[in-house]
């Protein structure tokens, strides 16, 4: 049994599904109109993030005029802040720490995630003992509480920040990979993958992965808006780079003049708020686009 | 062996924090020789070596001791069970009223899957995920303090009331219900999208035409034979979730200044007070467990299969 | 045979099922009489519309996306499509019980089966809590249940798939109904439960009186258990008779290839299968069956006039009649 040219085992019925008819699956996501509308405020979030210094050719630290300004008070669309900086320019350079730490740290989370789980589920037995006592470990400590502990440990920089949000979320992913893993081994196209002798590489990979792929993209925009948050409430409390203008970190330097100036606070609330959304309803569309029968639900 | 394990790791993680409680103290007190410096390090049992001084922890943790706080200077499982009891008090609330209120609202939605309240639960859940709970709860305040002015702005009871008297509680309620509500609000968006697709799903199974079959009306059916079955995913999602909500419940303290863990979490992290860290980890682990035992046994409680049978 | 008055009678019953294809006709001009103590069978091949006479006797059908359209279902007289909800209610387990295909599934799984058996009885006879624990003791006895009072505590998953349909048949009959359905109660079991199963029923039948309609895809298992037998096929009765005439000389064409289990019948599936389950790309029978016999496109006998027009049910014998062209003509019937 050496390697000859596998007769194609990862044509699996579900493979040929997600993978030939891409026009048929966009079709099914544009009829989800929310999920076309989370794409659109996404690209606009990312566009601006991209281009925030050719928008905005200003330091968004920098005091531009008396402090509290209202919204819409001169030339300042969103107002200033307690520092007297422009709230539009804090928001559109802090599109750009939010979308780096929270899509970098998104991505570390599935890489873990997908390793541990995928490894459970496939070797099961002791593999898995261990590997799940890992993640149980990973569960009983308060996610947040230990991302802020590690951030202050190291150096408060973003990729301190991302790798200490990978670090506390990848419970989840590794679970849904796992039982993903679990159930899709015991399918006929991989024993017959097995049975003309593929080895466990190529198996994991070429095999089960294309098959786990639509709940684990679906659960990956959930991630990603997770990852968001985490930022979002790390900055908010201080503990992020000081010098990055970032969403959660407007509101944590306001905080105490919420009842004064409520836009310093709320203002970049809603764009954590509408980016988190934006991406949830990506996810969901995505979750129609792969399961059309559901759609119901 | 779970919690020997959160103590061993609590231990290395911040035995890697550059700089001690001697560069602490030092720096507090603007300078310091060399031989206080060693004093103090003798003081703390920092001048062993590393794994002596895990193996003393550990069984110090063992018995019950968590160490010293270098800021108050007290012992931190005196410091934890002092704080310990309004954030359980948030924490449960918050936590019980999302499971009940979350389930009410995906049975009712479930009753019309495409009715408006259905579809209200839809874009209650998108909304609750996506709204940072410190600005929920900002928002919150702007509406109830500052607009409506009927609720407290921060700290768990006003100062000037009698302890331990009716109205005492009763301003500890009064002060809870912002915290409770901007906490809750996420879980409670998330349990009942969950509750309503576990009901739909409940809803279609074979055993409730079974119910239908032996002349139930529609009460008896909902409530008795479909919910008990789709409160499982719940319960479920509840416990793996409990941690979360324990995270949230920090940042939902420092909002509000409610004098629990997740304040005193949160402080101790800026003072680089490692013991309070450390036990203060160790102890939300342990909560952590004990509610994921409470889980267990609720699920036992509901589900007879996992009475006999219990599968991971 | 029409001595005896009908227990139950169902007369030009229509149920429609909106799909996204448009409307099926899953049941069209349903039939059927039944007599105290008589066993009606149902034999069809899935989907060809048994279940759904079952549940729309019981007034069980989904509503929406069902609608019963019209006809009438008589029980001792009294029209239960225009009775109330309420009135259904005291119907339902009490005068008519059913039973189903699938006993894993059908018993709640977190409660006890006692706890199951007594609701019913509570429910429709107003007994306490202990008098209707007993009587589900007493019927799982009747249903041959071992140490019925240890498992009376026991719960479904507990219990093997033959138990839980004993299970299903004690609850049933655990109020003395006068008719009780048997959905495919032994599809899901092994072969030698099955014959215990039908054993059971046929020994419950004898003490109580009850009517049974039993609906199967198994003409073996009709051919033990049934008095006559009524076959169906997209929705429609093509043929109806005593159940020995039609094992004699059946005539429908549809009818013999039941019996003779020919293979080649099953290589083109029934094609209402997809009609509810919404497969885009796949066409629905039951939205667009034409004006012709439903079977024509599988029948080697089919003629132009198949085609064209559907057949009434004609009387091939005088307790015998076929829905096929090949036993009437045009303008007869």
């Amino acid at each position: 049994m050496t390697d000859r040219p596998a007769t194609a085992p990862e044509s699996g019925p579900e493979t040929v599904r997600i993978e030939r008819p891409v026009v048929e699956f966009l079709r099914m996501y544009v009829r989800n109109w929310a999920a076309v509308a989370g794409f659109i405020v996404f690209a606009a979030i990312v566009f601006a993030a991209l281009f925030a210094p050719v928008i905005l050719a200003v330091d968004p630290f920098e005091m531009v005029r008396m402090h509290f300004t209202p919204p819409g008070h001169d030339s300042y669309v969103l107002g200033t802040d307690n520092l007297g900086r422009d709230m539009l320019t804090a928001i559109v350079y802090g599109a750009r720490a939010t979308l780096v730490v929270g899509g970098s740290a998104a991505g570390l989370t599935i890489v873990i995630g997908l390793t541990i789980g995928s490894l459970a589920g496939y070797y099961r037995g002791w593999v898995d003992e261990v590997l799940m006592r890992i993640t149980e470990f990973f569960q009983v400590l308060p996610p947040l509480l230990l991302a802020m502990v590690l951030v202050a440990l190291f150096e408060p920089t973003l990729p301190t920040v991302a790798i200490a949000i990978g670090v506390v979320t990848w419970t989840g992913v590794a679970r849904l990979a796992r039982a993903e893993f679990m159930r899709i081994r015991e399918l006929e196209f991989v024993k017959a993958a097995r049975s003309i002798g593929s080895r466990d590489r190529r198996i994991i990979w070429r095999v089960i992965l294309p098959n786990a792929l639509p709940p684990l993209i679906v659960n990956a925009a959930l991630t990603c808006g997770i990852a968001i948050l985490f930022e979002a409430a790390l900055s908010f409390l201080g503990l992020s780079d000081p010098n990055v203008m970032s969403w959660g970190k407007i509101i944590g330097d306001n905080r105490d003049y919420l009842l004064d100036a409520p836009w310093t606070v709320t203002i970049p609330g809603v764009a954590i708020f509408l980016t988190v959304l934006a991406v949830s309803l990506i996810g969901d569309g995505l979750n129609d686009a792969f399961n059309p029968r559901l759609r119901e639900r | 062996m779970l919690l020997l394990a959160v103590v061993v790791f609590n231990f290395i993680l911040l035995s890697l924090v550059p700089g001690d409680i001697a560069d602490t103290l030092a720096g507090e007190s603007g300078g310091a020789s060399q031989e206080v410096m060693d004093d103090i390090r003798r003081t703390y049992g920092l001048d062993r070596p590393f794994h002596i001084q895990l193996a003393t922890y550990v069984g110090k943790v063992v018995q019950g001791d968590l160490g010293t706080s270098y800021y108050f200077n007290m012992p931190v499982t005196e410091l934890i069970l002092g704080r310990v009891a309004p954030t359980l008090l948030l924490v449960v609330t918050a936590l019980v009223l999302a499971i009940l209120i979350g389930t009410l609202f995906g049975v009712i939605a479930s009753r019309r899957p495409n009715g408006l309240f259905s579809h209200f639960v839809t874009v209650l859940a998108l909304v609750g995920f996506a709204a940072p709970v410190f600005w929920t709860a900002f928002l919150l305040i702007v509406l109830f303090v500052a607009m409506l002015e009927i609720m407290p702005l921060s700290g768990l009871v006003d100062p000037t009331t009698p302890r331990g008297t009716f109205s005492w509680y009763l301003d500890v309620l009064h002060h809870l219900f912002l915290p409770v509500l901007s906490l809750s609000s996420i879980y409670l968006a998330s349990y009942s999208r969950l509750a309503r697709a576990s009901m739909m799903d409940v809803l279609g199974s074979d055993y409730i035409r079974t119910a239908r079959a032996k002349g139930l009306g529609e009460t008896s059916v909902t409530y008795k034979h479909a919910l008990r079955n789709a409160v499982i995913p719940v319960i479920t999602i509840a416990g793996l979730q409990f941690s979360h909500i324990f995270s949230g419940a920090v940042v939902v303290e420092t909002v509000f200044t409610w004098p629990g863990l997740g304040t005193l979490a949160f402080e101790s992290i800026l003072r680089g007070d490692t013991p309070t860290i450390m036990g203060i980890l160790f102890f939300s682990a342990m909560i952590v467990i004990v509610v994921n035992l409470l889980t267990d046994l609720t699920y036992r409680l509901v589900d007879p299969r996992i009475r006999s049978a219990r599968n991971a | 045979m029409e001595a005896a008055a009908p227990l139950l009678e169902v007369e030009g019953l229509e149920v429609e099922f909106r799909t996204r294809q448009g409307v099926a006709r899953v049941l069209d001009g349903i039939e059927l009489s039944l007599e105290p103590g008589r066993t009606l069978g149902i034999v069809g091949e899935s989907g060809c519309g048994k279940s759904i006479t079952a549940l729309s006797i019981m007034r069980l059908v989904p509503v929406p996306p069902g609608r019963i359209g019209a006809g009438a279902v008589r029980l001792k007289g009294e029209d239960l499509l225009q009775a109330s909800e309420k009135r259904m209610r005291e119907v339902r387990g009490k005068d008519i019980s059913m039973i189903f295909q699938e006993p894993m599934t059908s018993l709640n799984p977190v409660y006890s089966i006692g706890d199951q058996i007594a609701e019913t009885v509570r429910l429709h006879e107003g007994l306490s809590r202990r008098d209707s624990l007993d009587r589900a003791i007493e019927m799982l006895k009747a249903v041959h249940i071992p140490a019925a009072e240890r498992r009376v505590r026991e719960f479904p998953h507990q219990m093997s798939g033959g138990m839980r349909q004993r299970v299903m048949i004690a609850m049933a009959l655990a109020c003395q109904p006068s008719v009780l359905i048997a959905d495919e109660p032994t599809t899901a079991l092994d072969v030698t439960v099955q014959a215990q199963v039908f054993d059971l029923l046929k020994e419950l039948q004898e003490k109580t009186g009850t009517a049974i309609i039993l609906i199967s895809h198994d003409m073996g298992a009709i051919a033990e258990m049934a008095d006559r037998v009524m076959v169906m096929y997209a929705g429609r009765i093509v043929e109806e008779a005593a159940t020995d005439e039609i094992l004699e000389s059946p005539r429908h064409p549809y009818t013999r290839g039941l019996i003779a289990c020919v293979p080649h019948m099953e290589e083109e599936p029934p094609p209402e299968r997809g009609a509810l389950t919404e497969i885009p790309g796949v066409v629905p029978a039951l939205t667009d069956l034409g004006s012709g016999c439903s079977f024509a496109p599988r029948c080697d006998h089919a003629t132009d006039l198949c085609r064209s027009r559907a057949p009434q049910p004609f009387a091939v014998d005088a307790d015998h009649r076929a829905a096929c062209w090949l036993y009437g003509e045009a303008g007869t019937a």
